[in-house]
């Protein structure tokens, strides 16, 4: 059963490298998104530092749920989906397979680029540090739960929109604490209880997500 | 009363749509048998493989698998099939002994990277077994999809006209796979619009639509 799990990653990873020009976009648009408020705002420091770590949340948030898509379509339209949910292993193992995959291929880019955007906007050692802790436990939560709305909208017209609009809302405690935690640190308060709730957060949906996402995509086949 | 059939359908209604495809359809099929599905276009040939596959809820009755509901087995009647769509569940960015062996892991056994290699050599695909697949032409896609039932131990296939894009050679090897699976006591449920004569006289016919035809 975990030989499953670890042979859908590797597919998920090794199809990944070989397209690598899905994986920057999602990068990129994080960039691009976060690097738009100091254009924007203008170059004040003090400003800035304020709205940095909501600014630089949002912008993964927005990433990853554009790469969210991905997901699933693919193997939908090539009919492998079918035939993972007509093997003997438990569907919700192989979503979260192809899940970790999938964070792996854009989230954990986010994570990495985040430190760079985030001095840009002058945000302290403690501060980057905390946003770097509270993006790699908030991100993956972000997929998890995206999962289930890219599953949700699998081969309809108007999907993607549809899809923002149903993970969006799902997506607001994540972002509260994530960026509630870069914030408490900056400000001398400590982090440490922001990021438990986003730990707390992240495991539940581990363990809920994927059946919910292994549900819906049951319906989307049938 | 006769013993019962290793899978059974029991008073099978489908509606897709608002249309309904079929109603109060029963048959079933032992072990050691063909069963050839027959129907006009849209008459729910692939309606109903899909339900025997247990990816499509029927509207009502029944699919049994050795006399247990589908629904409830689920996993375990999964690792007794083997379902063959439209669609190959190939991916082009991997080559076919990827694909071969990633289907074969889902299926729950695995196989050796030589292992792949020598079903492939089989199924007529010596010389591209290591390129990506989107690279190779319908027939050859459709092969690689083949190459799974070489692989696979399951009881039952369920074949969705497996017989397209394919050329005489393969159409001939196709069927004596196939041949093969059933004297060895398997089950074979297809779709063709070819004409299948010579898959034995194991062969059961079910036609659809003749109703509304």
């Amino acid at each position: 059963m975990l030989e499953a799990l670890i042979w859908i990653i590797r597919r998920d990873l090794t199809i990944a490298m070989r397209r690598r020009a899905d994986i920057f976009t999602t990068l990129i648009f994080f960039v691009i998104v976060v690097s738009l408020f100091p254009l924007g705002i203008g170059p004040e420091l003090d400003t800035l530092r304020l709205i940095a770590p909501g600014v630089v949340w949002v912008g993964a948030l927005l990433a990853s749920m554009l790469a969210l898509e991905q997901i699933f379509s693919a193997d939908h339209r090539d009919g492998t989906l079918e035939q993972m949910l007509l093997t003997p292993q438990p569907v919700s193992l192989l979503v979260v397979g192809k899940v970790l995959a999938h964070w792996l291929v854009t989230g954990l880019p986010l994570v990495v680029m985040a430190p760079l955007l985030g001095l840009q906007y002058d945000l302290s050692w403690p501060g980057l540090q905390a946003l770097v802790l509270s993006l790699l436990l908030g991100t993956p939560a972000l997929s998890l739960i995206g999962a289930i709305g890219a599953a949700l909208t699998l081969g309809l017209r108007s999907g993607g929109v549809l899809l923002a609009l149903l993970v969006l809302p799902l997506y607001i405690p994540v972002l509260i604490f994530g960026a509630g935690a870069v914030e408490a640190t900056v400000s001398g308060l400590g982090g440490q209880s922001h990021l438990a709730m986003l730990a707390a957060i992240l495991v539940g949906s581990l363990v809920l997500a994927p059946v919910a996402t292994a549900a819906a995509l049951r319906v989307a086949e049938d | 009363m006769t013993e019962q059939p290793a899978l059974e359908v029991d008073k099978l209604c489908c509606v897709r749509g608002d249309r309904e495809l079929f109603r109060d359809l029963s048959f079933g099929v032992d072990r050691g048998e063909v069963l050839h599905l027959k129907g006009h276009n849209g008459s729910g040939k692939t309606t109903l493989l899909r339900a025997l596959a247990g990816l499509l809820l029927p509207e009502d009755g029944a699919i049994r698998w050795r006399g247990e509901s589908i629904r409830s087995l689920r996993e375990d009647y999964a690792r007794h099939l083997l379902y063959l769509g439209h669609l190959n569940a190939i991916k082009g960015d991997l080559s076919a002994v990827e694909n071969l062996r990633i289907s074969a892991i889902l299926d729950g056994f695995e196989i050796t990277e030589d292992r792949a290699w020598s079903i492939l050599g089989e199924i007529g695909l010596s010389g591209h077994e290591d390129l990506p697949t989107k690279h190779l032409s319908q027939g050859q896609k459709r092969r690689v999809a083949l190459a799974r039932l070489l692989a696979n131990q399951a009881t039952v296939w369920i074949l969705d006209e497996p017989f397209t894009a394919l050329d005489v050679a393969a159409v001939q090897m196709l069927q004596d796979v196939i041949q093969r699976h059933v004297a060895g006591g398997g089950i074979a449920i297809i779709t063709t619009h070819q004409e299948v004569a010579m898959l034995g006289d194991q062969t059961r016919t079910v036609v659809l639509g003749r109703h509304h035809a």
